[in-house]
């Protein structure tokens, strides 16, 4: 289908019900139970779930097969949301023109970082991308001040032109919407204990998203992906082999720069305002643990590595004493202080412990991240399910590749 | 008529004389061996011809073109490929994709930007390489890494990438070094069979017997100079190869 193997297709079909379904699949505990706070269904953490996951998909196209390590990707994000709101500060609130601005924007300014970067291989590569970031954080904080408002950040406002839409609907700003639709609309449904949500602004992301991970999979198994792997195992033999392996690896590098400015785009599209922290060096760093947690060079790696993360960094960030103590409440008195004290340390601020625990685990025991910890497992039941099953399990867990 | 042409190339590596007032002629279509004893220069030769260094002084040209300051992709593409002393393959690829990627690089030039195409669809792509796959005895592990093989078989792949491209000039650099008699046997009988397809060829090797079964002539260097060239008889008898090889063990 669409010119994908079988696999791949799957995968892609897979993927596709996880998105379509996930309303229902990040909600699965009643609203008043215990367990209740640990439900991702919200829009604005699902829409991070694929903005991001859009975001580790691109830079898993420049670091997942030619190796280059950017420590500046966040810039490229950055640089998309300040073109996407001025498209609806200039033009319409109408989230399409932003969408394709804050791309366009981000590729181009990512075509003149990459062309300088990649004069460097290796660490130095690394050193000169966070650079320029860091730069890029500085220049939106002062002199660029006019275009990106600096520390208040870019917003909309009354006064806006907007000469293809309208600068105010009675009275105030328009909502972003997608001809007409706006990004915030979206029904509710309550069944029994239950509650789902579904947004329009999430939907609008996930079908981008989903385009995002088709045109991925295209890539990974075409010619062109086959020359940014050879990037990463050998340049020499590249080189006498009569490739110039540069406008290759640039190639990725702009292609993972446009991600970056279509997560940025899309950021912007369902809540118009852009900062300059997201350009932030902790920011580049996120997508990279997000890349390598998942699966560097993976398929899905990336999508799964980032949606661990938002959701590590939005639920357990959450958690607090209180409600530990009700949890663990049906201990006893001493375990249970003890208990709450251990776990106190991982949640709250205390996540970036978990983070960093999980990274630190994944990097030395699962090399190739949650992906190829899946792959272990399916590997396990296929053994224990004999031979006549294996098919069953291995394209799910092979296709991720 | 002669293919390849050097003319007084010399290099040195801070005091030493790696290359010293070189010159050779390789006739097309022929198998032309160059020898000598280890650290003669005869790497450092070929690295020359391929754009890995920039000699100090003197003339390569290829098809009375000249070879120095171009790029090594440049080189390639006007028609010379190398197997490295050290096999130079893509470790973490399949057989298959490291033999493919020189495929394309023949058909489509130094850079083409093939996003939508699918490596399993590129039919003449993927025939050329399990065609060579099979001239060289690999078809088999097809689709296994490349780093999975043993040294002599990388050699073998690594073979397989230039032959893939139909160079009109193969440098080999020691492609029996590492092999089994066997596979040494069987190297040869495909170097003579290419031969055939009128590829011009440079061998560099320690092993006599590849060389005396494959050399139309024969250079022999020592300490970075050229110091008998002839046929493979009258290089046997030679006096001065004898004593550059410690009273012609090797021979
Ligand atoms: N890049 C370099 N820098 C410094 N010295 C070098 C360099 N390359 C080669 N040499 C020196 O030049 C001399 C010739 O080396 P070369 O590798 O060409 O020898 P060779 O004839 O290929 O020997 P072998 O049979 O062992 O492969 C050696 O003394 C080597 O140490
Ligand atoms: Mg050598």
């Amino acid at each position: 289908m669409l010119g994908l193997s079988r696999k791949d297709t799957t995968l892609l079909l897979i993927v596709l019900a996880l998105v379509v379904l996930a309303p229902f699949l990040l909600n699965p505990f009643p609203e008043d139970s215990e367990l209740a706070r640990f439900n991702a269904g919200y829009p604005d953490l699902m829409q991070r779930f694929v903005i991001f996951g859009i975001f580790a998909m691109g830079f898993n196209i420049l670091f997942g097969l030619t190796g280059y390590l950017s420590f500046g990707h966040a810039a490229f994000l950055g640089v998309g949301s300040y073109a996407g709101v001025w498209m609806m500060k200039l033009l319409t609130v109408n989230v399409v023109p932003a969408i394709i601005a804050s791309v366009a924007v981000a590729g181009v300014f990512s075509l003149l970082i990459g062309y300088i970067c990649l004069r460097r291989s290796g660490i130095y590569f690394s050193i000169l991308t966070l650079a320029f970031a860091q730069m890029s954080f500085a220049l939106a904080y002062s002199v660029l001040t006019p275009i990106t408002a600096g520390e208040t950040g870019l917003q909309l406002s009354l006064n806006d032109p907007r000469i293809l839409g309208s600068s105010a609907v009675d009275g105030t700003i328009p909502a972003t919407n997608f001809f007409g639709i706006a990004m915030r609309d979206g029904f509710e449904w309550a069944v029994g204990g239950w509650k789902f949500t579904f947004n329009f602004g999430y939907y609008l992301c996930a079908v981008i998203m989903l385009i995002a991970f088709y045109i991925s999979i295209r890539i990974f198994r075409s010619p062109f992906g086959a020359m940014l792997r050879a990037v990463k195992s050998n340049q020499q033999r590249m080189n006498y082999t009569g490739i110039n392996p540069k406008p290759y690896t640039l190639a990725a590098f702009v292609i993972s720069g446009m991600y970056a400015g279509l997560a940025g785009g899309l950021m912007v599209a369902v809540d118009p305002l852009a900062g300059a922290d997201r350009m932030f060096w902790t920011a580049s760093g996120e997508v990279v643990l997000m890349t390598i947690l998942g699966g560097a060079g993976t398929l899905v790696g990336p999508l799964l590595g980032a949606g661990v993360i938002k959701y590590f960094e939005n639920i357990f960030s959450r958690l607090n004493e209180a409600d530990l103590n009700q949890m663990f409440s049906g201990l006893p008195d001493g375990l249970q202080s003890a208990m709450v004290t251990v776990a106190q340390m991982f949640v709250g601020d205390g996540w970036l412990l978990t983070l960093g625990v999980m990274f630190m685990a994944v990097v030395i025991f699962l090399p190739g991240g949650i992906v190829e910890g899946g792959q272990r497992v399916a590997g396990w039941f296929r053994r224990k399910s004999g031979t006549e099953k294996s098919g069953k399990a291995a394209p799910a867990a092979s296709a991720a590749e | 008529m002669g293919i390849l042409k050097v003319r007084n190339l010399n290099k040195n590596f801070g005091g030493l004389k790696a290359l010293n007032e070189i010159n050779l002629d390789v006739e097309e279509g022929t198998v032309h061996a160059i020898i000598g004893p280890n650290g003669a220069g005869k790497s450092t030769l070929l690295n020359t011809f391929v754009g890995r260094l920039v000699p100090d002084t003197g003339e390569v040209n290829f098809d009375d073109q000249p070879l120095l300051n171009r790029q090594p992709y440049e080189i390639n593409q006007m028609g010379v490929c190398r197997v490295f002393q050290t096999p130079e393959i893509f470790g973490e690829l399949s057989l298959l994709d490291n033999v493919m990627i020189p495929t394309f690089a023949k058909r489509d030039g130094s850079f083409v930007l093939n996003g939508w195409g699918r490596m399993d669809r590129e039919t003449d792509v993927n025939d050329q390489a399990e065609h060579v796959l099979e001239d060289v005895g690999l078809a088999d592990q097809r689709n296994e890494l490349a780093n999975s093989l043993s040294r002599g078989d990388k050699r073998r792949l690594e073979l397989a990438m230039c032959l893939v491209q139909a160079p009109r000039l193969l440098l080999l650099d020691e492609p029996t070094a590492g092999m089994s008699r066997a596979d040494t046997n069987n190297t040869i009988d495909l170097l003579k069979r290419i031969g055939e397809r009128g590829i011009t060829k440079i061998v560099i090797e320690h092993d006599m017997h590849v060389v005396f079964s494959l050399a139309e002539k024969i250079s022999v260097m020592a300490q970075g100079a050229v110091i008998v060239e002839g046929a493979p008889d009258e290089i046997k008898g030679d006096p001065k190869v004898q004593e550059a090889y410690l009273g012609g063990a090797h021979l």
